[in-house]
């Protein structure tokens, strides 16, 4: 599996997303800056978490207006699997490659921590190596995570199975404390229609080495292994 | 008719005896702008005018330093041919006035004096102190504080991963804002400030300069009043998206060999990074301010000397390096541009429009900076509190649940999940520890980091608590199983005109001095911070330390949780029951009076030494150094920590009243838990370490001699709920 990982002026979990890549795939990720209009061919595009453009307007807005994303944009739409973390996922919503927006959290302050995620289907190529319904530990770090769509959009994504993750608490249940950011319907990540695109705010790169204290990231990195190898 | 009256002067905080000798260095009458570098040069802030006769007394020596003080951050061997780079600095006065501001821009000057070195950024701690939760700023203040950090630190990529929070009335006026950043560098490539090679470039790069901050040196060697609301304007904003640039700009071209010397523009901003450059490599400087990137048109030269806009970098490349290094600068969008050249005058000579606008001689100006011996008087001691004369209250477990919900014990996780903790995925030791545990990436190593200091035991004896705060930073690193290697400190202070207070600094240093000593723990690098009263009114006397420790094999470190029930929890060091000076008087009898813990700093180095072997040999992995509210707290915390209890049995041979036991604050002690207690235990006696089985692990309750058993959810909601509460206004 050959990834790109696009690195913005801003992108602080490039590096992270790159050591994760090259762990799980033994393949050297190539690292695209955000000036190129064009790359090699690959399997896999990530963009990364950070800042990008310092999110002084919108998070993620000035990124979408980017070179590197006209690009990215054609190659999503001739099916290329794109995974959006964090910052990346704010990108993709302004790109429109997502549906919904990312709005500041409900408490309006940054938040670093562990949540727990409910996997709501294995029928992907990012969730393969994991159970449906299985519960799975991965922290969050951002300030502006809380998901937002319409009522008939929600009710249109549930229908086509375009929500990938769910915040839950330990034990698989939607509970009010278990949401850390006020997204709509506990949403932590979402699929395009052809679940192709996938931008979630969890990090997964940061739970996949057991010396950090768990592991459950890496099956998101595992089951892209095995559907593009 | 004279420009320079005694008024403007005495408006750049120069007294007349320093004014004689400006003119003597001079031969003249200074402009205006001279006398802005005079100024700014000879603040205490740049200069350390009172201070320097007492830092010098530290030792700052050992095999494994490859730089210490004098730097713009200091520099240790960590083995595999990687040197840590680390500094803590101030930005007390600009936090009170403008928090958020003042805090982030703290956060990136210290960065900046990190990678100025050529070290990659890799932690990021903080040590804070704000005034009483009932005073009507601390919300206000609190919130800006951790917000800043957080907005400046999660946005550049580097992680917050640990630091102290205090809260006292003294610092009502004057709160602490103390940050350290922790960087990684090849050991055979530090890049310094000192200049040299006449003609080579002076070179500018980062963000444009503003009428921003300008005179902030100034006003952080002043005292407070109830006007300093007006100097909002001093304080400098900052953009953690162009630091991040920065960051990323400066490590690339450090990769070539284009540069000679480098050096941030931190506090007096272009006027104290071309002195020092000049300065240390014994040259002069000729600048063309006309070249220098000016945010807004109009700026007098005064105000591009002395403006102290953030983000900015001054280096001196070698001589055709320049479209090189322009190329990697663009790339990052950062502006780049040749300001001067280096002379062999000796002077550094500022012309703008053509005109000489600044004439000024370097080395005398740098060597001239006031250097005072200012009276003292030591601080009296105080009597030991007599436990056994205090009342013992009827249920020890209502007592810690009290404790652990008091303003200074409380959980810090409102604070730290602010902060972008994780980021670099090398963050192996979280928040919420005896030290934070950061691999050094690509390796099997990690670094162990800490701040500390125990104010009210600096104010009560000032040796003593100097000596408390390096060993309690030693035994935090221990505690995680790392070799500590040296520290940084932060020297937080009132008025130093002041005899009473200046023994108190003296008395600090002191105790810290044998504390460096006694554990090999060397001062590698530092800063004063001094002024700090209001209306008369001085903080309570702050060395906050930072620690630096290393991790040989990242897989062998400890943690304060308890892994599994039914181990055996064994205490390790003396109790004699000291409460003078302790969190329990002061929340429990709502005193502060009485002489601080002794520190015994050879039992020091003996129980930490005898606790670090456990850990790196895999015998012990779960650990906890005792602080603040003594053995009762710890083991909370320790419970907390991971959701198991402990039933503790009544003090066998020990006629020290309960409170003294549970509470009280003896030094150089450690909880471990393990299920070899009698290997262990063996052990201690043959190593002359004092250990004790004092009760086991079990069940989801803690139970005290003397105490109501306490369920973990209980504790936890005491302990997790103050700040959370205070913050939203619900509880005081």
């Amino acid at each position: 599996m050959k990834a790109a990982v696009i690195v913005f002026p801003g992108s602080n979990c490039d590096r992270d997303v790159q050591v994760t890549l090259r762990q799980v795939s033994g393949v050297e990720p190539v690292m695209v800056w955000h000036k190129e209009s064009s790359f090699e061919n690959v399997d896999l595009i990530v963009l990364p978490g950070g800042f990008s453009y310092g999110d002084y307007l919108r998070s993620g807005a000035m990124a979408a207006k980017s070179n590197v994303m006209r690009e990215i944009a054609s190659r999503a739409s001739a099916g290329v699997p794109v995974l959006g973390i964090c910052n990346g996922f704010q990108v993709l919503t302004e790109t429109g490659l997502l549906p919904g927006v990312l709005m500041r959290n409900a408490d309006l302050k940054f938040v670093c921590r562990d949540v727990h995620l409910k996997v709501e289907s294995s029928q992907s190529l990012f969730t393969s190596a994991y159970e449906t319904g299985q519960v799975v530990r991965i922290p969050v770090a951002h300030h502006d995570g809380n998901y937002f769509a319409g009522d008939e959009e929600l009710d249109r994504l549930e229908d086509r199975g375009q929500i990938a993750f769910r915040y839950v608490d330990a034990v698989g249940e939607m509970e009010g404390s278990a949401n850390p950011n006020g997204s709509a319907r506990n949403i932590a990540g979402v699929y395009n229609e052809t679940k192709t695109v996938l931008g979630l705010m969890p990090h997964p790169e940061r739970l996949a080495d057991p010396q950090l204290g768990g592991t459950d990231g890496e099956g998101l990195f595992k089951s892209l292994l095995e559907s593009l190898s | 008719m004279s420009e320079i009256t005694p008024q403007i002067v005495a408006e750049h905080g120069l007294n007349e005896t320093e004014y004689q000798r400006v003119l003597e260095i001079m031969g003249r009458e200074p402009n205006l702008l001279e006398l802005g570098i005079f100024s700014v040069m000879w603040s205490e802030h740049c200069s350390y005018k009172s201070s320097k006769k007492w830092l010098k007394t530290l030792p700052t020596d050992a095999p494994h330093v490859i730089e210490g003080p004098g730097e713009n951050a200091g520099v240790i061997d960590i083995g595999d041919g990687l040197a840590a780079v680390f500094k803590m600095e101030s930005h007390n006065h600009p936090s009170f006035i403008e928090p958020y501001q003042g805090a982030a821009t703290g956060v990136g000057g210290i960065l900046r004096d990190v990678f100025t070195m050529g070290a990659r950024p890799i932690a990021n701690l903080n040590a804070l102190r704000f005034g009483s939760p009932d005073h009507g700023k601390t919300r206000h203040l609190v919130s800006g504080v951790v917000a800043g950090i957080g907005g400046y630190g999660n946005c550049v990529g580097v992680p917050t991963v640990g630091g102290e929070v205090n809260f006292d009335p003294s610092y009502n006026g004057n709160i602490l804002v103390n940050a350290m950043t922790v960087g990684l560098a090849p050991a055979d490539r530090i890049f310094k400030a000192a200049a040299s090679g006449v003609g080579n470039p002076v070179v500018y790069v980062g963000s444009k300069t503003g009428r921003d901050g300008i005179h902030g040196a100034t006003m952080a060697s002043a005292e407070f009043d109830d006007d300093s609301d007006e100097k909002r304007p001093t304080v400098q904003v900052g953009d953690p998206f162009t630091e991040k640039l920065l960051i990323e700009a400066c490590l690339e071209l450090m990769e070539t060999d284009a540069i000679i010397g480098i050096q941030d523009m931190g506090a007096a901003g272009l006027t104290s990074s071309s002195f020092e450059m000049a300065s240390k490599g014994g040259m002069g400087v000729e600048l063309n301010l006309d070249q220098v990137p000016c945010r807004e048109d109009g700026m007098s030269p005064y105000e591009m000397m002395l403006s102290e806009s953030q983000e900015r970098m001054l280096m001196v490349l070698k001589p055709g390096k320049e479209d090189m290094a322009r190329g990697i600068m663009e790339k990052w969008d950062l502006d780049f541009a040749i300001i001067g050249h280096l002379t062999e005058s000796g002077r550094m000579v500022l012309r703008m429009h053509g005109d000489v606008v600044g004439d000024l001689p370097i080395d005398p100006l740098a060597e001239a900076s006031p250097e005072y011996d200012r009276p003292w008087i030591p601080t009296p001691a105080r009597d030991d509190v007599d436990a056994k004369a205090l009342s013992v209250p009827g249920d020890m477990g209502a007592v810690l649940l009290q404790l652990m919900g008091s303003p200074n014990l409380c959980s810090r996780r409102w604070i730290w999940e602010q902060y972008d903790h994780m980021v670099m995925a090398d963050t192996q030791g979280r928040p919420g520890g005896d030290a934070a545990v950061v691999r050094v990436h690509g390796t099997q190593r990690a670094l162990a980091m800490s701040t500390d200091c125990t104010p009210r035991y600096c104010l009560a004896d000032p040796a003593r608590g100097g000596a408390q705060a390096v060993a309690e930073s030693w035994r935090n690193l221990t505690a995680v199983g790392a070799t500590p290697l040296a520290i940084t400190d932060n020297m937080n202070f009132g008025n130093p005109e002041k005899p009473e207070i200046m023994g108190q600094f003296v008395g600090c240093i002191e105790g810290m001095r044998a504390a460096c000593d006694a554990l090999a723990f060397p001062v590698v690098s530092g800063n004063v911070s001094l002024y700090n009263e209001t209306n008369g009114a001085a903080i309570l006397p702050t060395p906050a330390i930072g620690g630096v420790g290393v991790i040989e094999d990242a897989g062998m470190t400890a943690g304060i949780g308890f892994t599994e029930e039914d181990a055996d929890i064994i205490l390790i060091g003396n109790t004699t029951g000291h409460l003078g000076a302790t969190t329990y008087l002061s929340e429990i009898e709502s005193r502060s009076d009485g002489a601080p813990p002794a520190v015994d700093l050879e039992q020091e180095k003996r129980n930490g030494d005898f606790v670090r072997s456990l850990i790196v040999s895999g015998q012990v992995t779960v650990c906890h150094d005792l602080s603040d509210g003594g053995l009762a707290v710890t083991l909370a915390e320790m419970a907390l920590a991971s959701g198991i209890g402990a039933t503790i049995d009544e003090p066998a041979d020990s006629d020290l009243p309960l409170p003294a036991w549970l509470f009280g604050e003896d030094q150089a002690r450690y909880l471990i838990a393990t299920t070899s207690a009698s290997t262990l235990i063996d052990a201690a006696r043959n190593a002359g370490v004092s250990a004790a089985i004092i009760g086991r692990t079990t069940g989801e309750t803690l139970t005290l001699p003397g105490g109501t058993p306490i369920s973990l959810s209980e504790l936890s909601g005491a302990h997790e709920g103050w700040l959370p509460g205070y913050m939203a206004g619900t509880v005081n």
